[in-house]
Formats: C-alpha cells, sequence, structure tokens
C-alpha cells in the first residue's frame, strides 16, 4: 500500500521521464536547428525538475533535499546560459560539416 | 534486476560504438563531442561499477577538460591536416594494427573474466586499517597513506608533463602568457556564465576535497573542478592567462608535492620511514597535504589546456 | 517502488542516448553540442535517481560534478567554433 509520498514520487518521476522523451525525440525529429534546441530545454527544464521534485520527497532530510534542488537549479542557470551560447553559435553562420 | 543488465548491455554497447565513430570520424570537431559524449558515458560505466571516485575524476576530467584541450589541439592541427592525410599509412598496415589490437582487448577481457574468484585483493585490509589515518574513504587512504608515494610522483609527473607543453612555446614567448587574448562582451550570456559559475564551482572543488576524507571525493577531484572554473573564465575574457614566469604561479604549481616531500622527508628524520605519518598528527598532516595537493593540481590542469606561452608576458 | 525508480533511470538513460544520433548526423556544430548537452542533463537525472535506489548519497555528487563540467564543455566548444567561424586566426605554428 503505497503512501501518499509515493504516488507522489512515481507521478512526478514519470513526468520527468516523459519530458526526457519529449526532448529526446524533438531533438531527433524536429526539421531544424533552433527548433530542436527550444526541445532540449525542456528536457533539461522539466525532465530534470520533475525527476527531482519526485526524489525530493523521499529524500532523507532537508539538507538532502536542499541538495537535490540545487542541481537542478544548476543545471537550470547552466542550460539556459549554455542554450544562448549554442543559439549564437547556430545564427552566427555556424558551419555545417559533413 | 533484469532493468540492469538491459541498460548495462545498453550502455556498454553504446561506449563502444561512440569509441568506434569517435576513431573514425572525419571532422575533427565532431570528434571532440563524441569524446565528450563518451567520457559522459564513462562516468556512468564507473557509477554503474560503483566506483565513485573514478567516476567523478571521469566526469571532471576525462569529458570536459579533455574534450576542451582535444578540440584545441585539432583546431591548430588544420591546417596541417592536408599534409597529414597525404601521409596517411596504406590499408594493410592498418588493418594489422586494428587486428593486433583487436587480440589485445581480447586478451585482456579473457583475463577478467578468468580472474580467480575471489580475486586476490589488498581491498579488506586496507579498509580495515582506516583508523590509522582517522579517514573513512578508503580510496583516499590509499592514496594519500598507503600508497602516498605514487601520489607523490604522480603530481611530478604532472610538472614534468606541464613542463614538456611550455617548452613547445617559440624559443623568444618563453615566459610569456598562454593562449589568445579573449575579449569579454559583457552583454553576452558567456560573461554571465563565466561570473555566477566560477564561485558556485570554487565552492563545488573545496567541498569535493572535504568530502574526501570520508565519502567519495578528495584533492584530484577539488582541483580538476576549480582548473574548469579557472579556464571557464580565462575563455570568456574575465580574466588573462599569467605570463608562465610569474612567480606566484610557479609557486602554486610546486606546493603540493614540496609540501608531500617535505612531509616525507619529515616522517624519514623522525625515524620511521619516508613519508611515514606520526599517528597522531596523520590527519591534520593529510589535510594540508590535500590543500596544497588542490592548490597544484588546480594550477596544473589549467595551465596544461591553456597551452604553451603564445604571448608576451609582462615583463 | 525501488524497481519503478531503477527502471525509470534505465527509461530516461536510454532515451537520451537516443540522442547521440544528432552527434553522429549532425548536420551544424550546434546539433552535436545539443545532443551531447542532453546526454550530460539525462546522464544526471538518470544518476540521481540512481542514487536513490542503491542509496549512495555520494552519486548526487557524480551528477554535481557533471552539471558542472558539463556546463565548462559546452562554453569551451562554443567558443572555439565561433572562433574558427569568424576566421580568427590561431597563433600560427
Amino acid at each position: 500500500m503505497m503512501s501518499i509520498a509515493d504516488i507522489f514520487t512515481v507521478i512526478a518521476v514519470s513526468a520527468g521521464a516523459f519530458f526526457f522523451m519529449a526532448g529526446s525525440v524533438g531533438l531527433l525529429r524536429f526539421p531544424d536547428t533552433l527548433t530542436r534546441l527550444h526541445a532540449l530545454t525542456k528536457a533539461d527544464n522539466l525532465g530534470l525538475g520533475l525527476v527531482v521534485l519526485g526524489l525530493m520527497a523521499r529524500a532523507g532530510g532537508l539538507l538532502a533535499a536542499l541538495k537535490l534542488a540545487s542541481v537542478w537549479l544548476l543545471v537550470l542557470f547552466t542550460g539556459a546560459a549554455v542554450s544562448q551560447l549554442i543559439a549564437r553559435a547556430a545564427r552566427d553562420g555556424d558551419q555545417n560539416d559533413d | 534486476m533484469t532493468t540492469d543488465i538491459i541498460v548495462d548491455c545498453i550502455l556498454g554497447a553504446l561506449v563502444l560504438a561512440i569509441a568506434y565513430w569517435v576513431t573514425i570520424a572525419r571532422e575533427s570537431f565532431a570528434a571532440a563531442v563524441g569524446f565528450v559524449a563518451y567520457g559522459l558515458l564513462l562516468t556512468l560505466v564507473w557509477v554503474r561499477l560503483g566506483a565513485i571516485d573514478v567516476a567523478l575524476m571521469e566526469g571532471a576530467i576525462g569529458s570536459g577538460l579533455t574534450g576542451a584541450l582535444l578540440l584545441r589541439a585539432s583546431s591548430r592541427l588544420r591546417a596541417k591536416e592536408q599534409s597529414a592525410a597525404a601521409e596517411q599509412s596504406g590499408v594493410i598496415l592498418r588493418a594489422t594494427v586494428a587486428l593486433v589490437s583487436m587480440i589485445g582487448a581480447a586478451m585482456l577481457a579473457t583475463a577478467v573474466l578468468y580472474l580467480p574468484d575471489p580475486a586476490p585483493t589488498l581491498a579488506p585490509e586496507a579498509a580495515a586499517n582506516a583508523s590509522a589515518t582517522g579517514m573513512a574513504n578508503p580510496v583516499t587512504n590509499v592514496l594519500m597513506a598507503f600508497r602516498a608515494m605514487d601520489t607523490m610522483l604522480e603530481k611530478v609527473v604532472l610538472l614534468v608533463a606541464l613542463a614538456g607543453v611550455w617548452s613547445l612555446a617559440r624559443d623568444w614567448l618563453w615566459g610569456g602568457r598562454p593562449g589568445p587574448r579573449y575579449r569579454a562582451d559583457p552583454k553576452a550570456p558567456l560573461t554571465l556564465l563565466a561570473q555566477m559559475l566560477p564561485p558556485l564551482g570554487i565552492v563545488v572543488g573545496i567541498y569535493m576535497l572535504w568530502e574526501g576524507a570520508d565519502a567519495p571525493g578528495g584533492a584530484f577531484q577539488g582541483g580538476t573542478i576549480i582548473a574548469a572554473m579557472w579556464l571557464l573564465a580565462m575563455i570568456a575574457g574575465l580574466t588573462d592567462a599569467p605570463p608562465i614566469s610569474n612567480r606566484s604561479v610557479r609557486l602554486a604549481l610546486i606546493a603540493g608535492p614540496l609540501l608531500f616531500l617535505v612531509v616525507g622527508f619529515g616522517g624519514l628524520w623522525l625515524g620511521e620511514a619516508f613519508l611515514a605519518y606520526p599517528v597522531a598528527y596523520a590527519k591534520p598532516l593529510l589535510l594540508a597535504i590535500e590543500f596544497a595537493m588542490t592548490l597544484t593540481v588546480a594550477v596544473t590542469l589549467g595551465l596544461l589546456i591553456a597551452g604553451p606561452a603564445e604571448r608576451e608576458g609582462a615583463p | 517502488m525501488t524497481e519503478f525508480l531503477q527502471f525509470s533511470s534505465g527509461f530516461v538513460f536510454v532515451m537520451v542516448a537516443l540522442g547521440m544520433v544528432r552527434i553522429v548526423r549532425g548536420p551544424t556544430r550546434a546539433d552535436r553540442m545539443m545532443a551531447a548537452q542532453l546526454l550530460g542533463t539525462g546522464g544526471i537525472a538518470a544518476l540521481l535517481l540512481r542514487s536513490d535506489v542503491t542509496d549512495r548519497p555520494a552519486v548526487i555528487d557524480v551528477a554535481l560534478v557533471l552539471a558542472l563540467l558539463a556546463a565548462f564543455a559546452s562554453a569551451a566548444f562554443v567558443v572555439k567554433g565561433a572562433r574558427e567561424a569568424s576566421g580568427e586566426p590561431e597563433a600560427s605554428e
């Protein structure tokens, strides 16, 4: 018999995994570099965020939960900055190679 | 349980596949990106094997730093790629090399698969003697206490490698600053990243060093993270690479091995053996050495990736 | 619960590993870097899940290191790519 926390974890992690799948499918199937970047950021933000949310419900204590959240915040921030960098590279006449 | 086996098989197959692709990729930028992915996959492999300390190293050095190093090397070789292509060895030689490599790999695999069970190992004894240093992480104990000689010599090897990299500079540029001058664009996202990330990275690096006493981590992992943050600030143009003749740079480079040597000879002088730590002072001594080593590793790796001097340094 | 988390960890990993096709196919450099970034984030998620499954908090540290170094690697690659595209001369050798 699963507790509320367990049910929450299952739902959150499943949703997160779904967004990772969406990000991957988008990366493979979208027609253009910039649209693929859009898909990537969904996985970065929502995918990881939901997984972390689900895991925080199981964390043993406030400190552990904060550690998980800080990993997500770090990825959120660096992902945003890196997406901007990649977008600029794509816009500024990125070379097509083989 | 079966999920694990399936994922492991996929992971293993992917590692082989991407390794193969990296060697045959025609564009070196693509190969460098592939190499970073390969490092990421290997990090996951190490975690699956239970070797967290190695996983930390792989994630830090093996994928990020080495990828940047390869990229830098490949872009310098671009001009020479024409003449290098003309020198490519014939099919027979390449086939022979491939065959010999495969036989070597097969021999290694057989050796690993047919190890006596249980494999001969000193791990239980190393774990049992943790009280000698007061630290709970057996890897750190082995690196810093039981086999401290190896660790010290490793740092010396790093210094020699750095000297080798420096020797690639032109004669008149010796003592100058490595790398090109990166210009900072105040509105660019790279500048924001390089301003916000390094303080956090330094904290994480020191945290890794501290954790290494009782949990996976240690001086090398911490130093590598700090090196990556320094390099980030350099390529964003927020700080310039120091001239390699700079006194503080040189001091930081030798701090780790020097302290190691001093403690080592101290152990010899106080009557026990080279690198024998007096039991009462073991932990503080080790921590001091680890701090010095973190600094050395950070500066060494940063300068290794920055490369040989290319510009005149400040006199 | 543990089996579910174990399965999720493997699932997330396989999903982002599929994205590696982009590293091979490109066609632009940005595509390849994006695929590596996705692999990094997915790896972090898979590791966080595994840390719960195997009850080893140290694995969270691995995820943390990956987050930092992936950011560094992406920055380094973008800067290098941009310098080449704009034709800035490397110090000749």
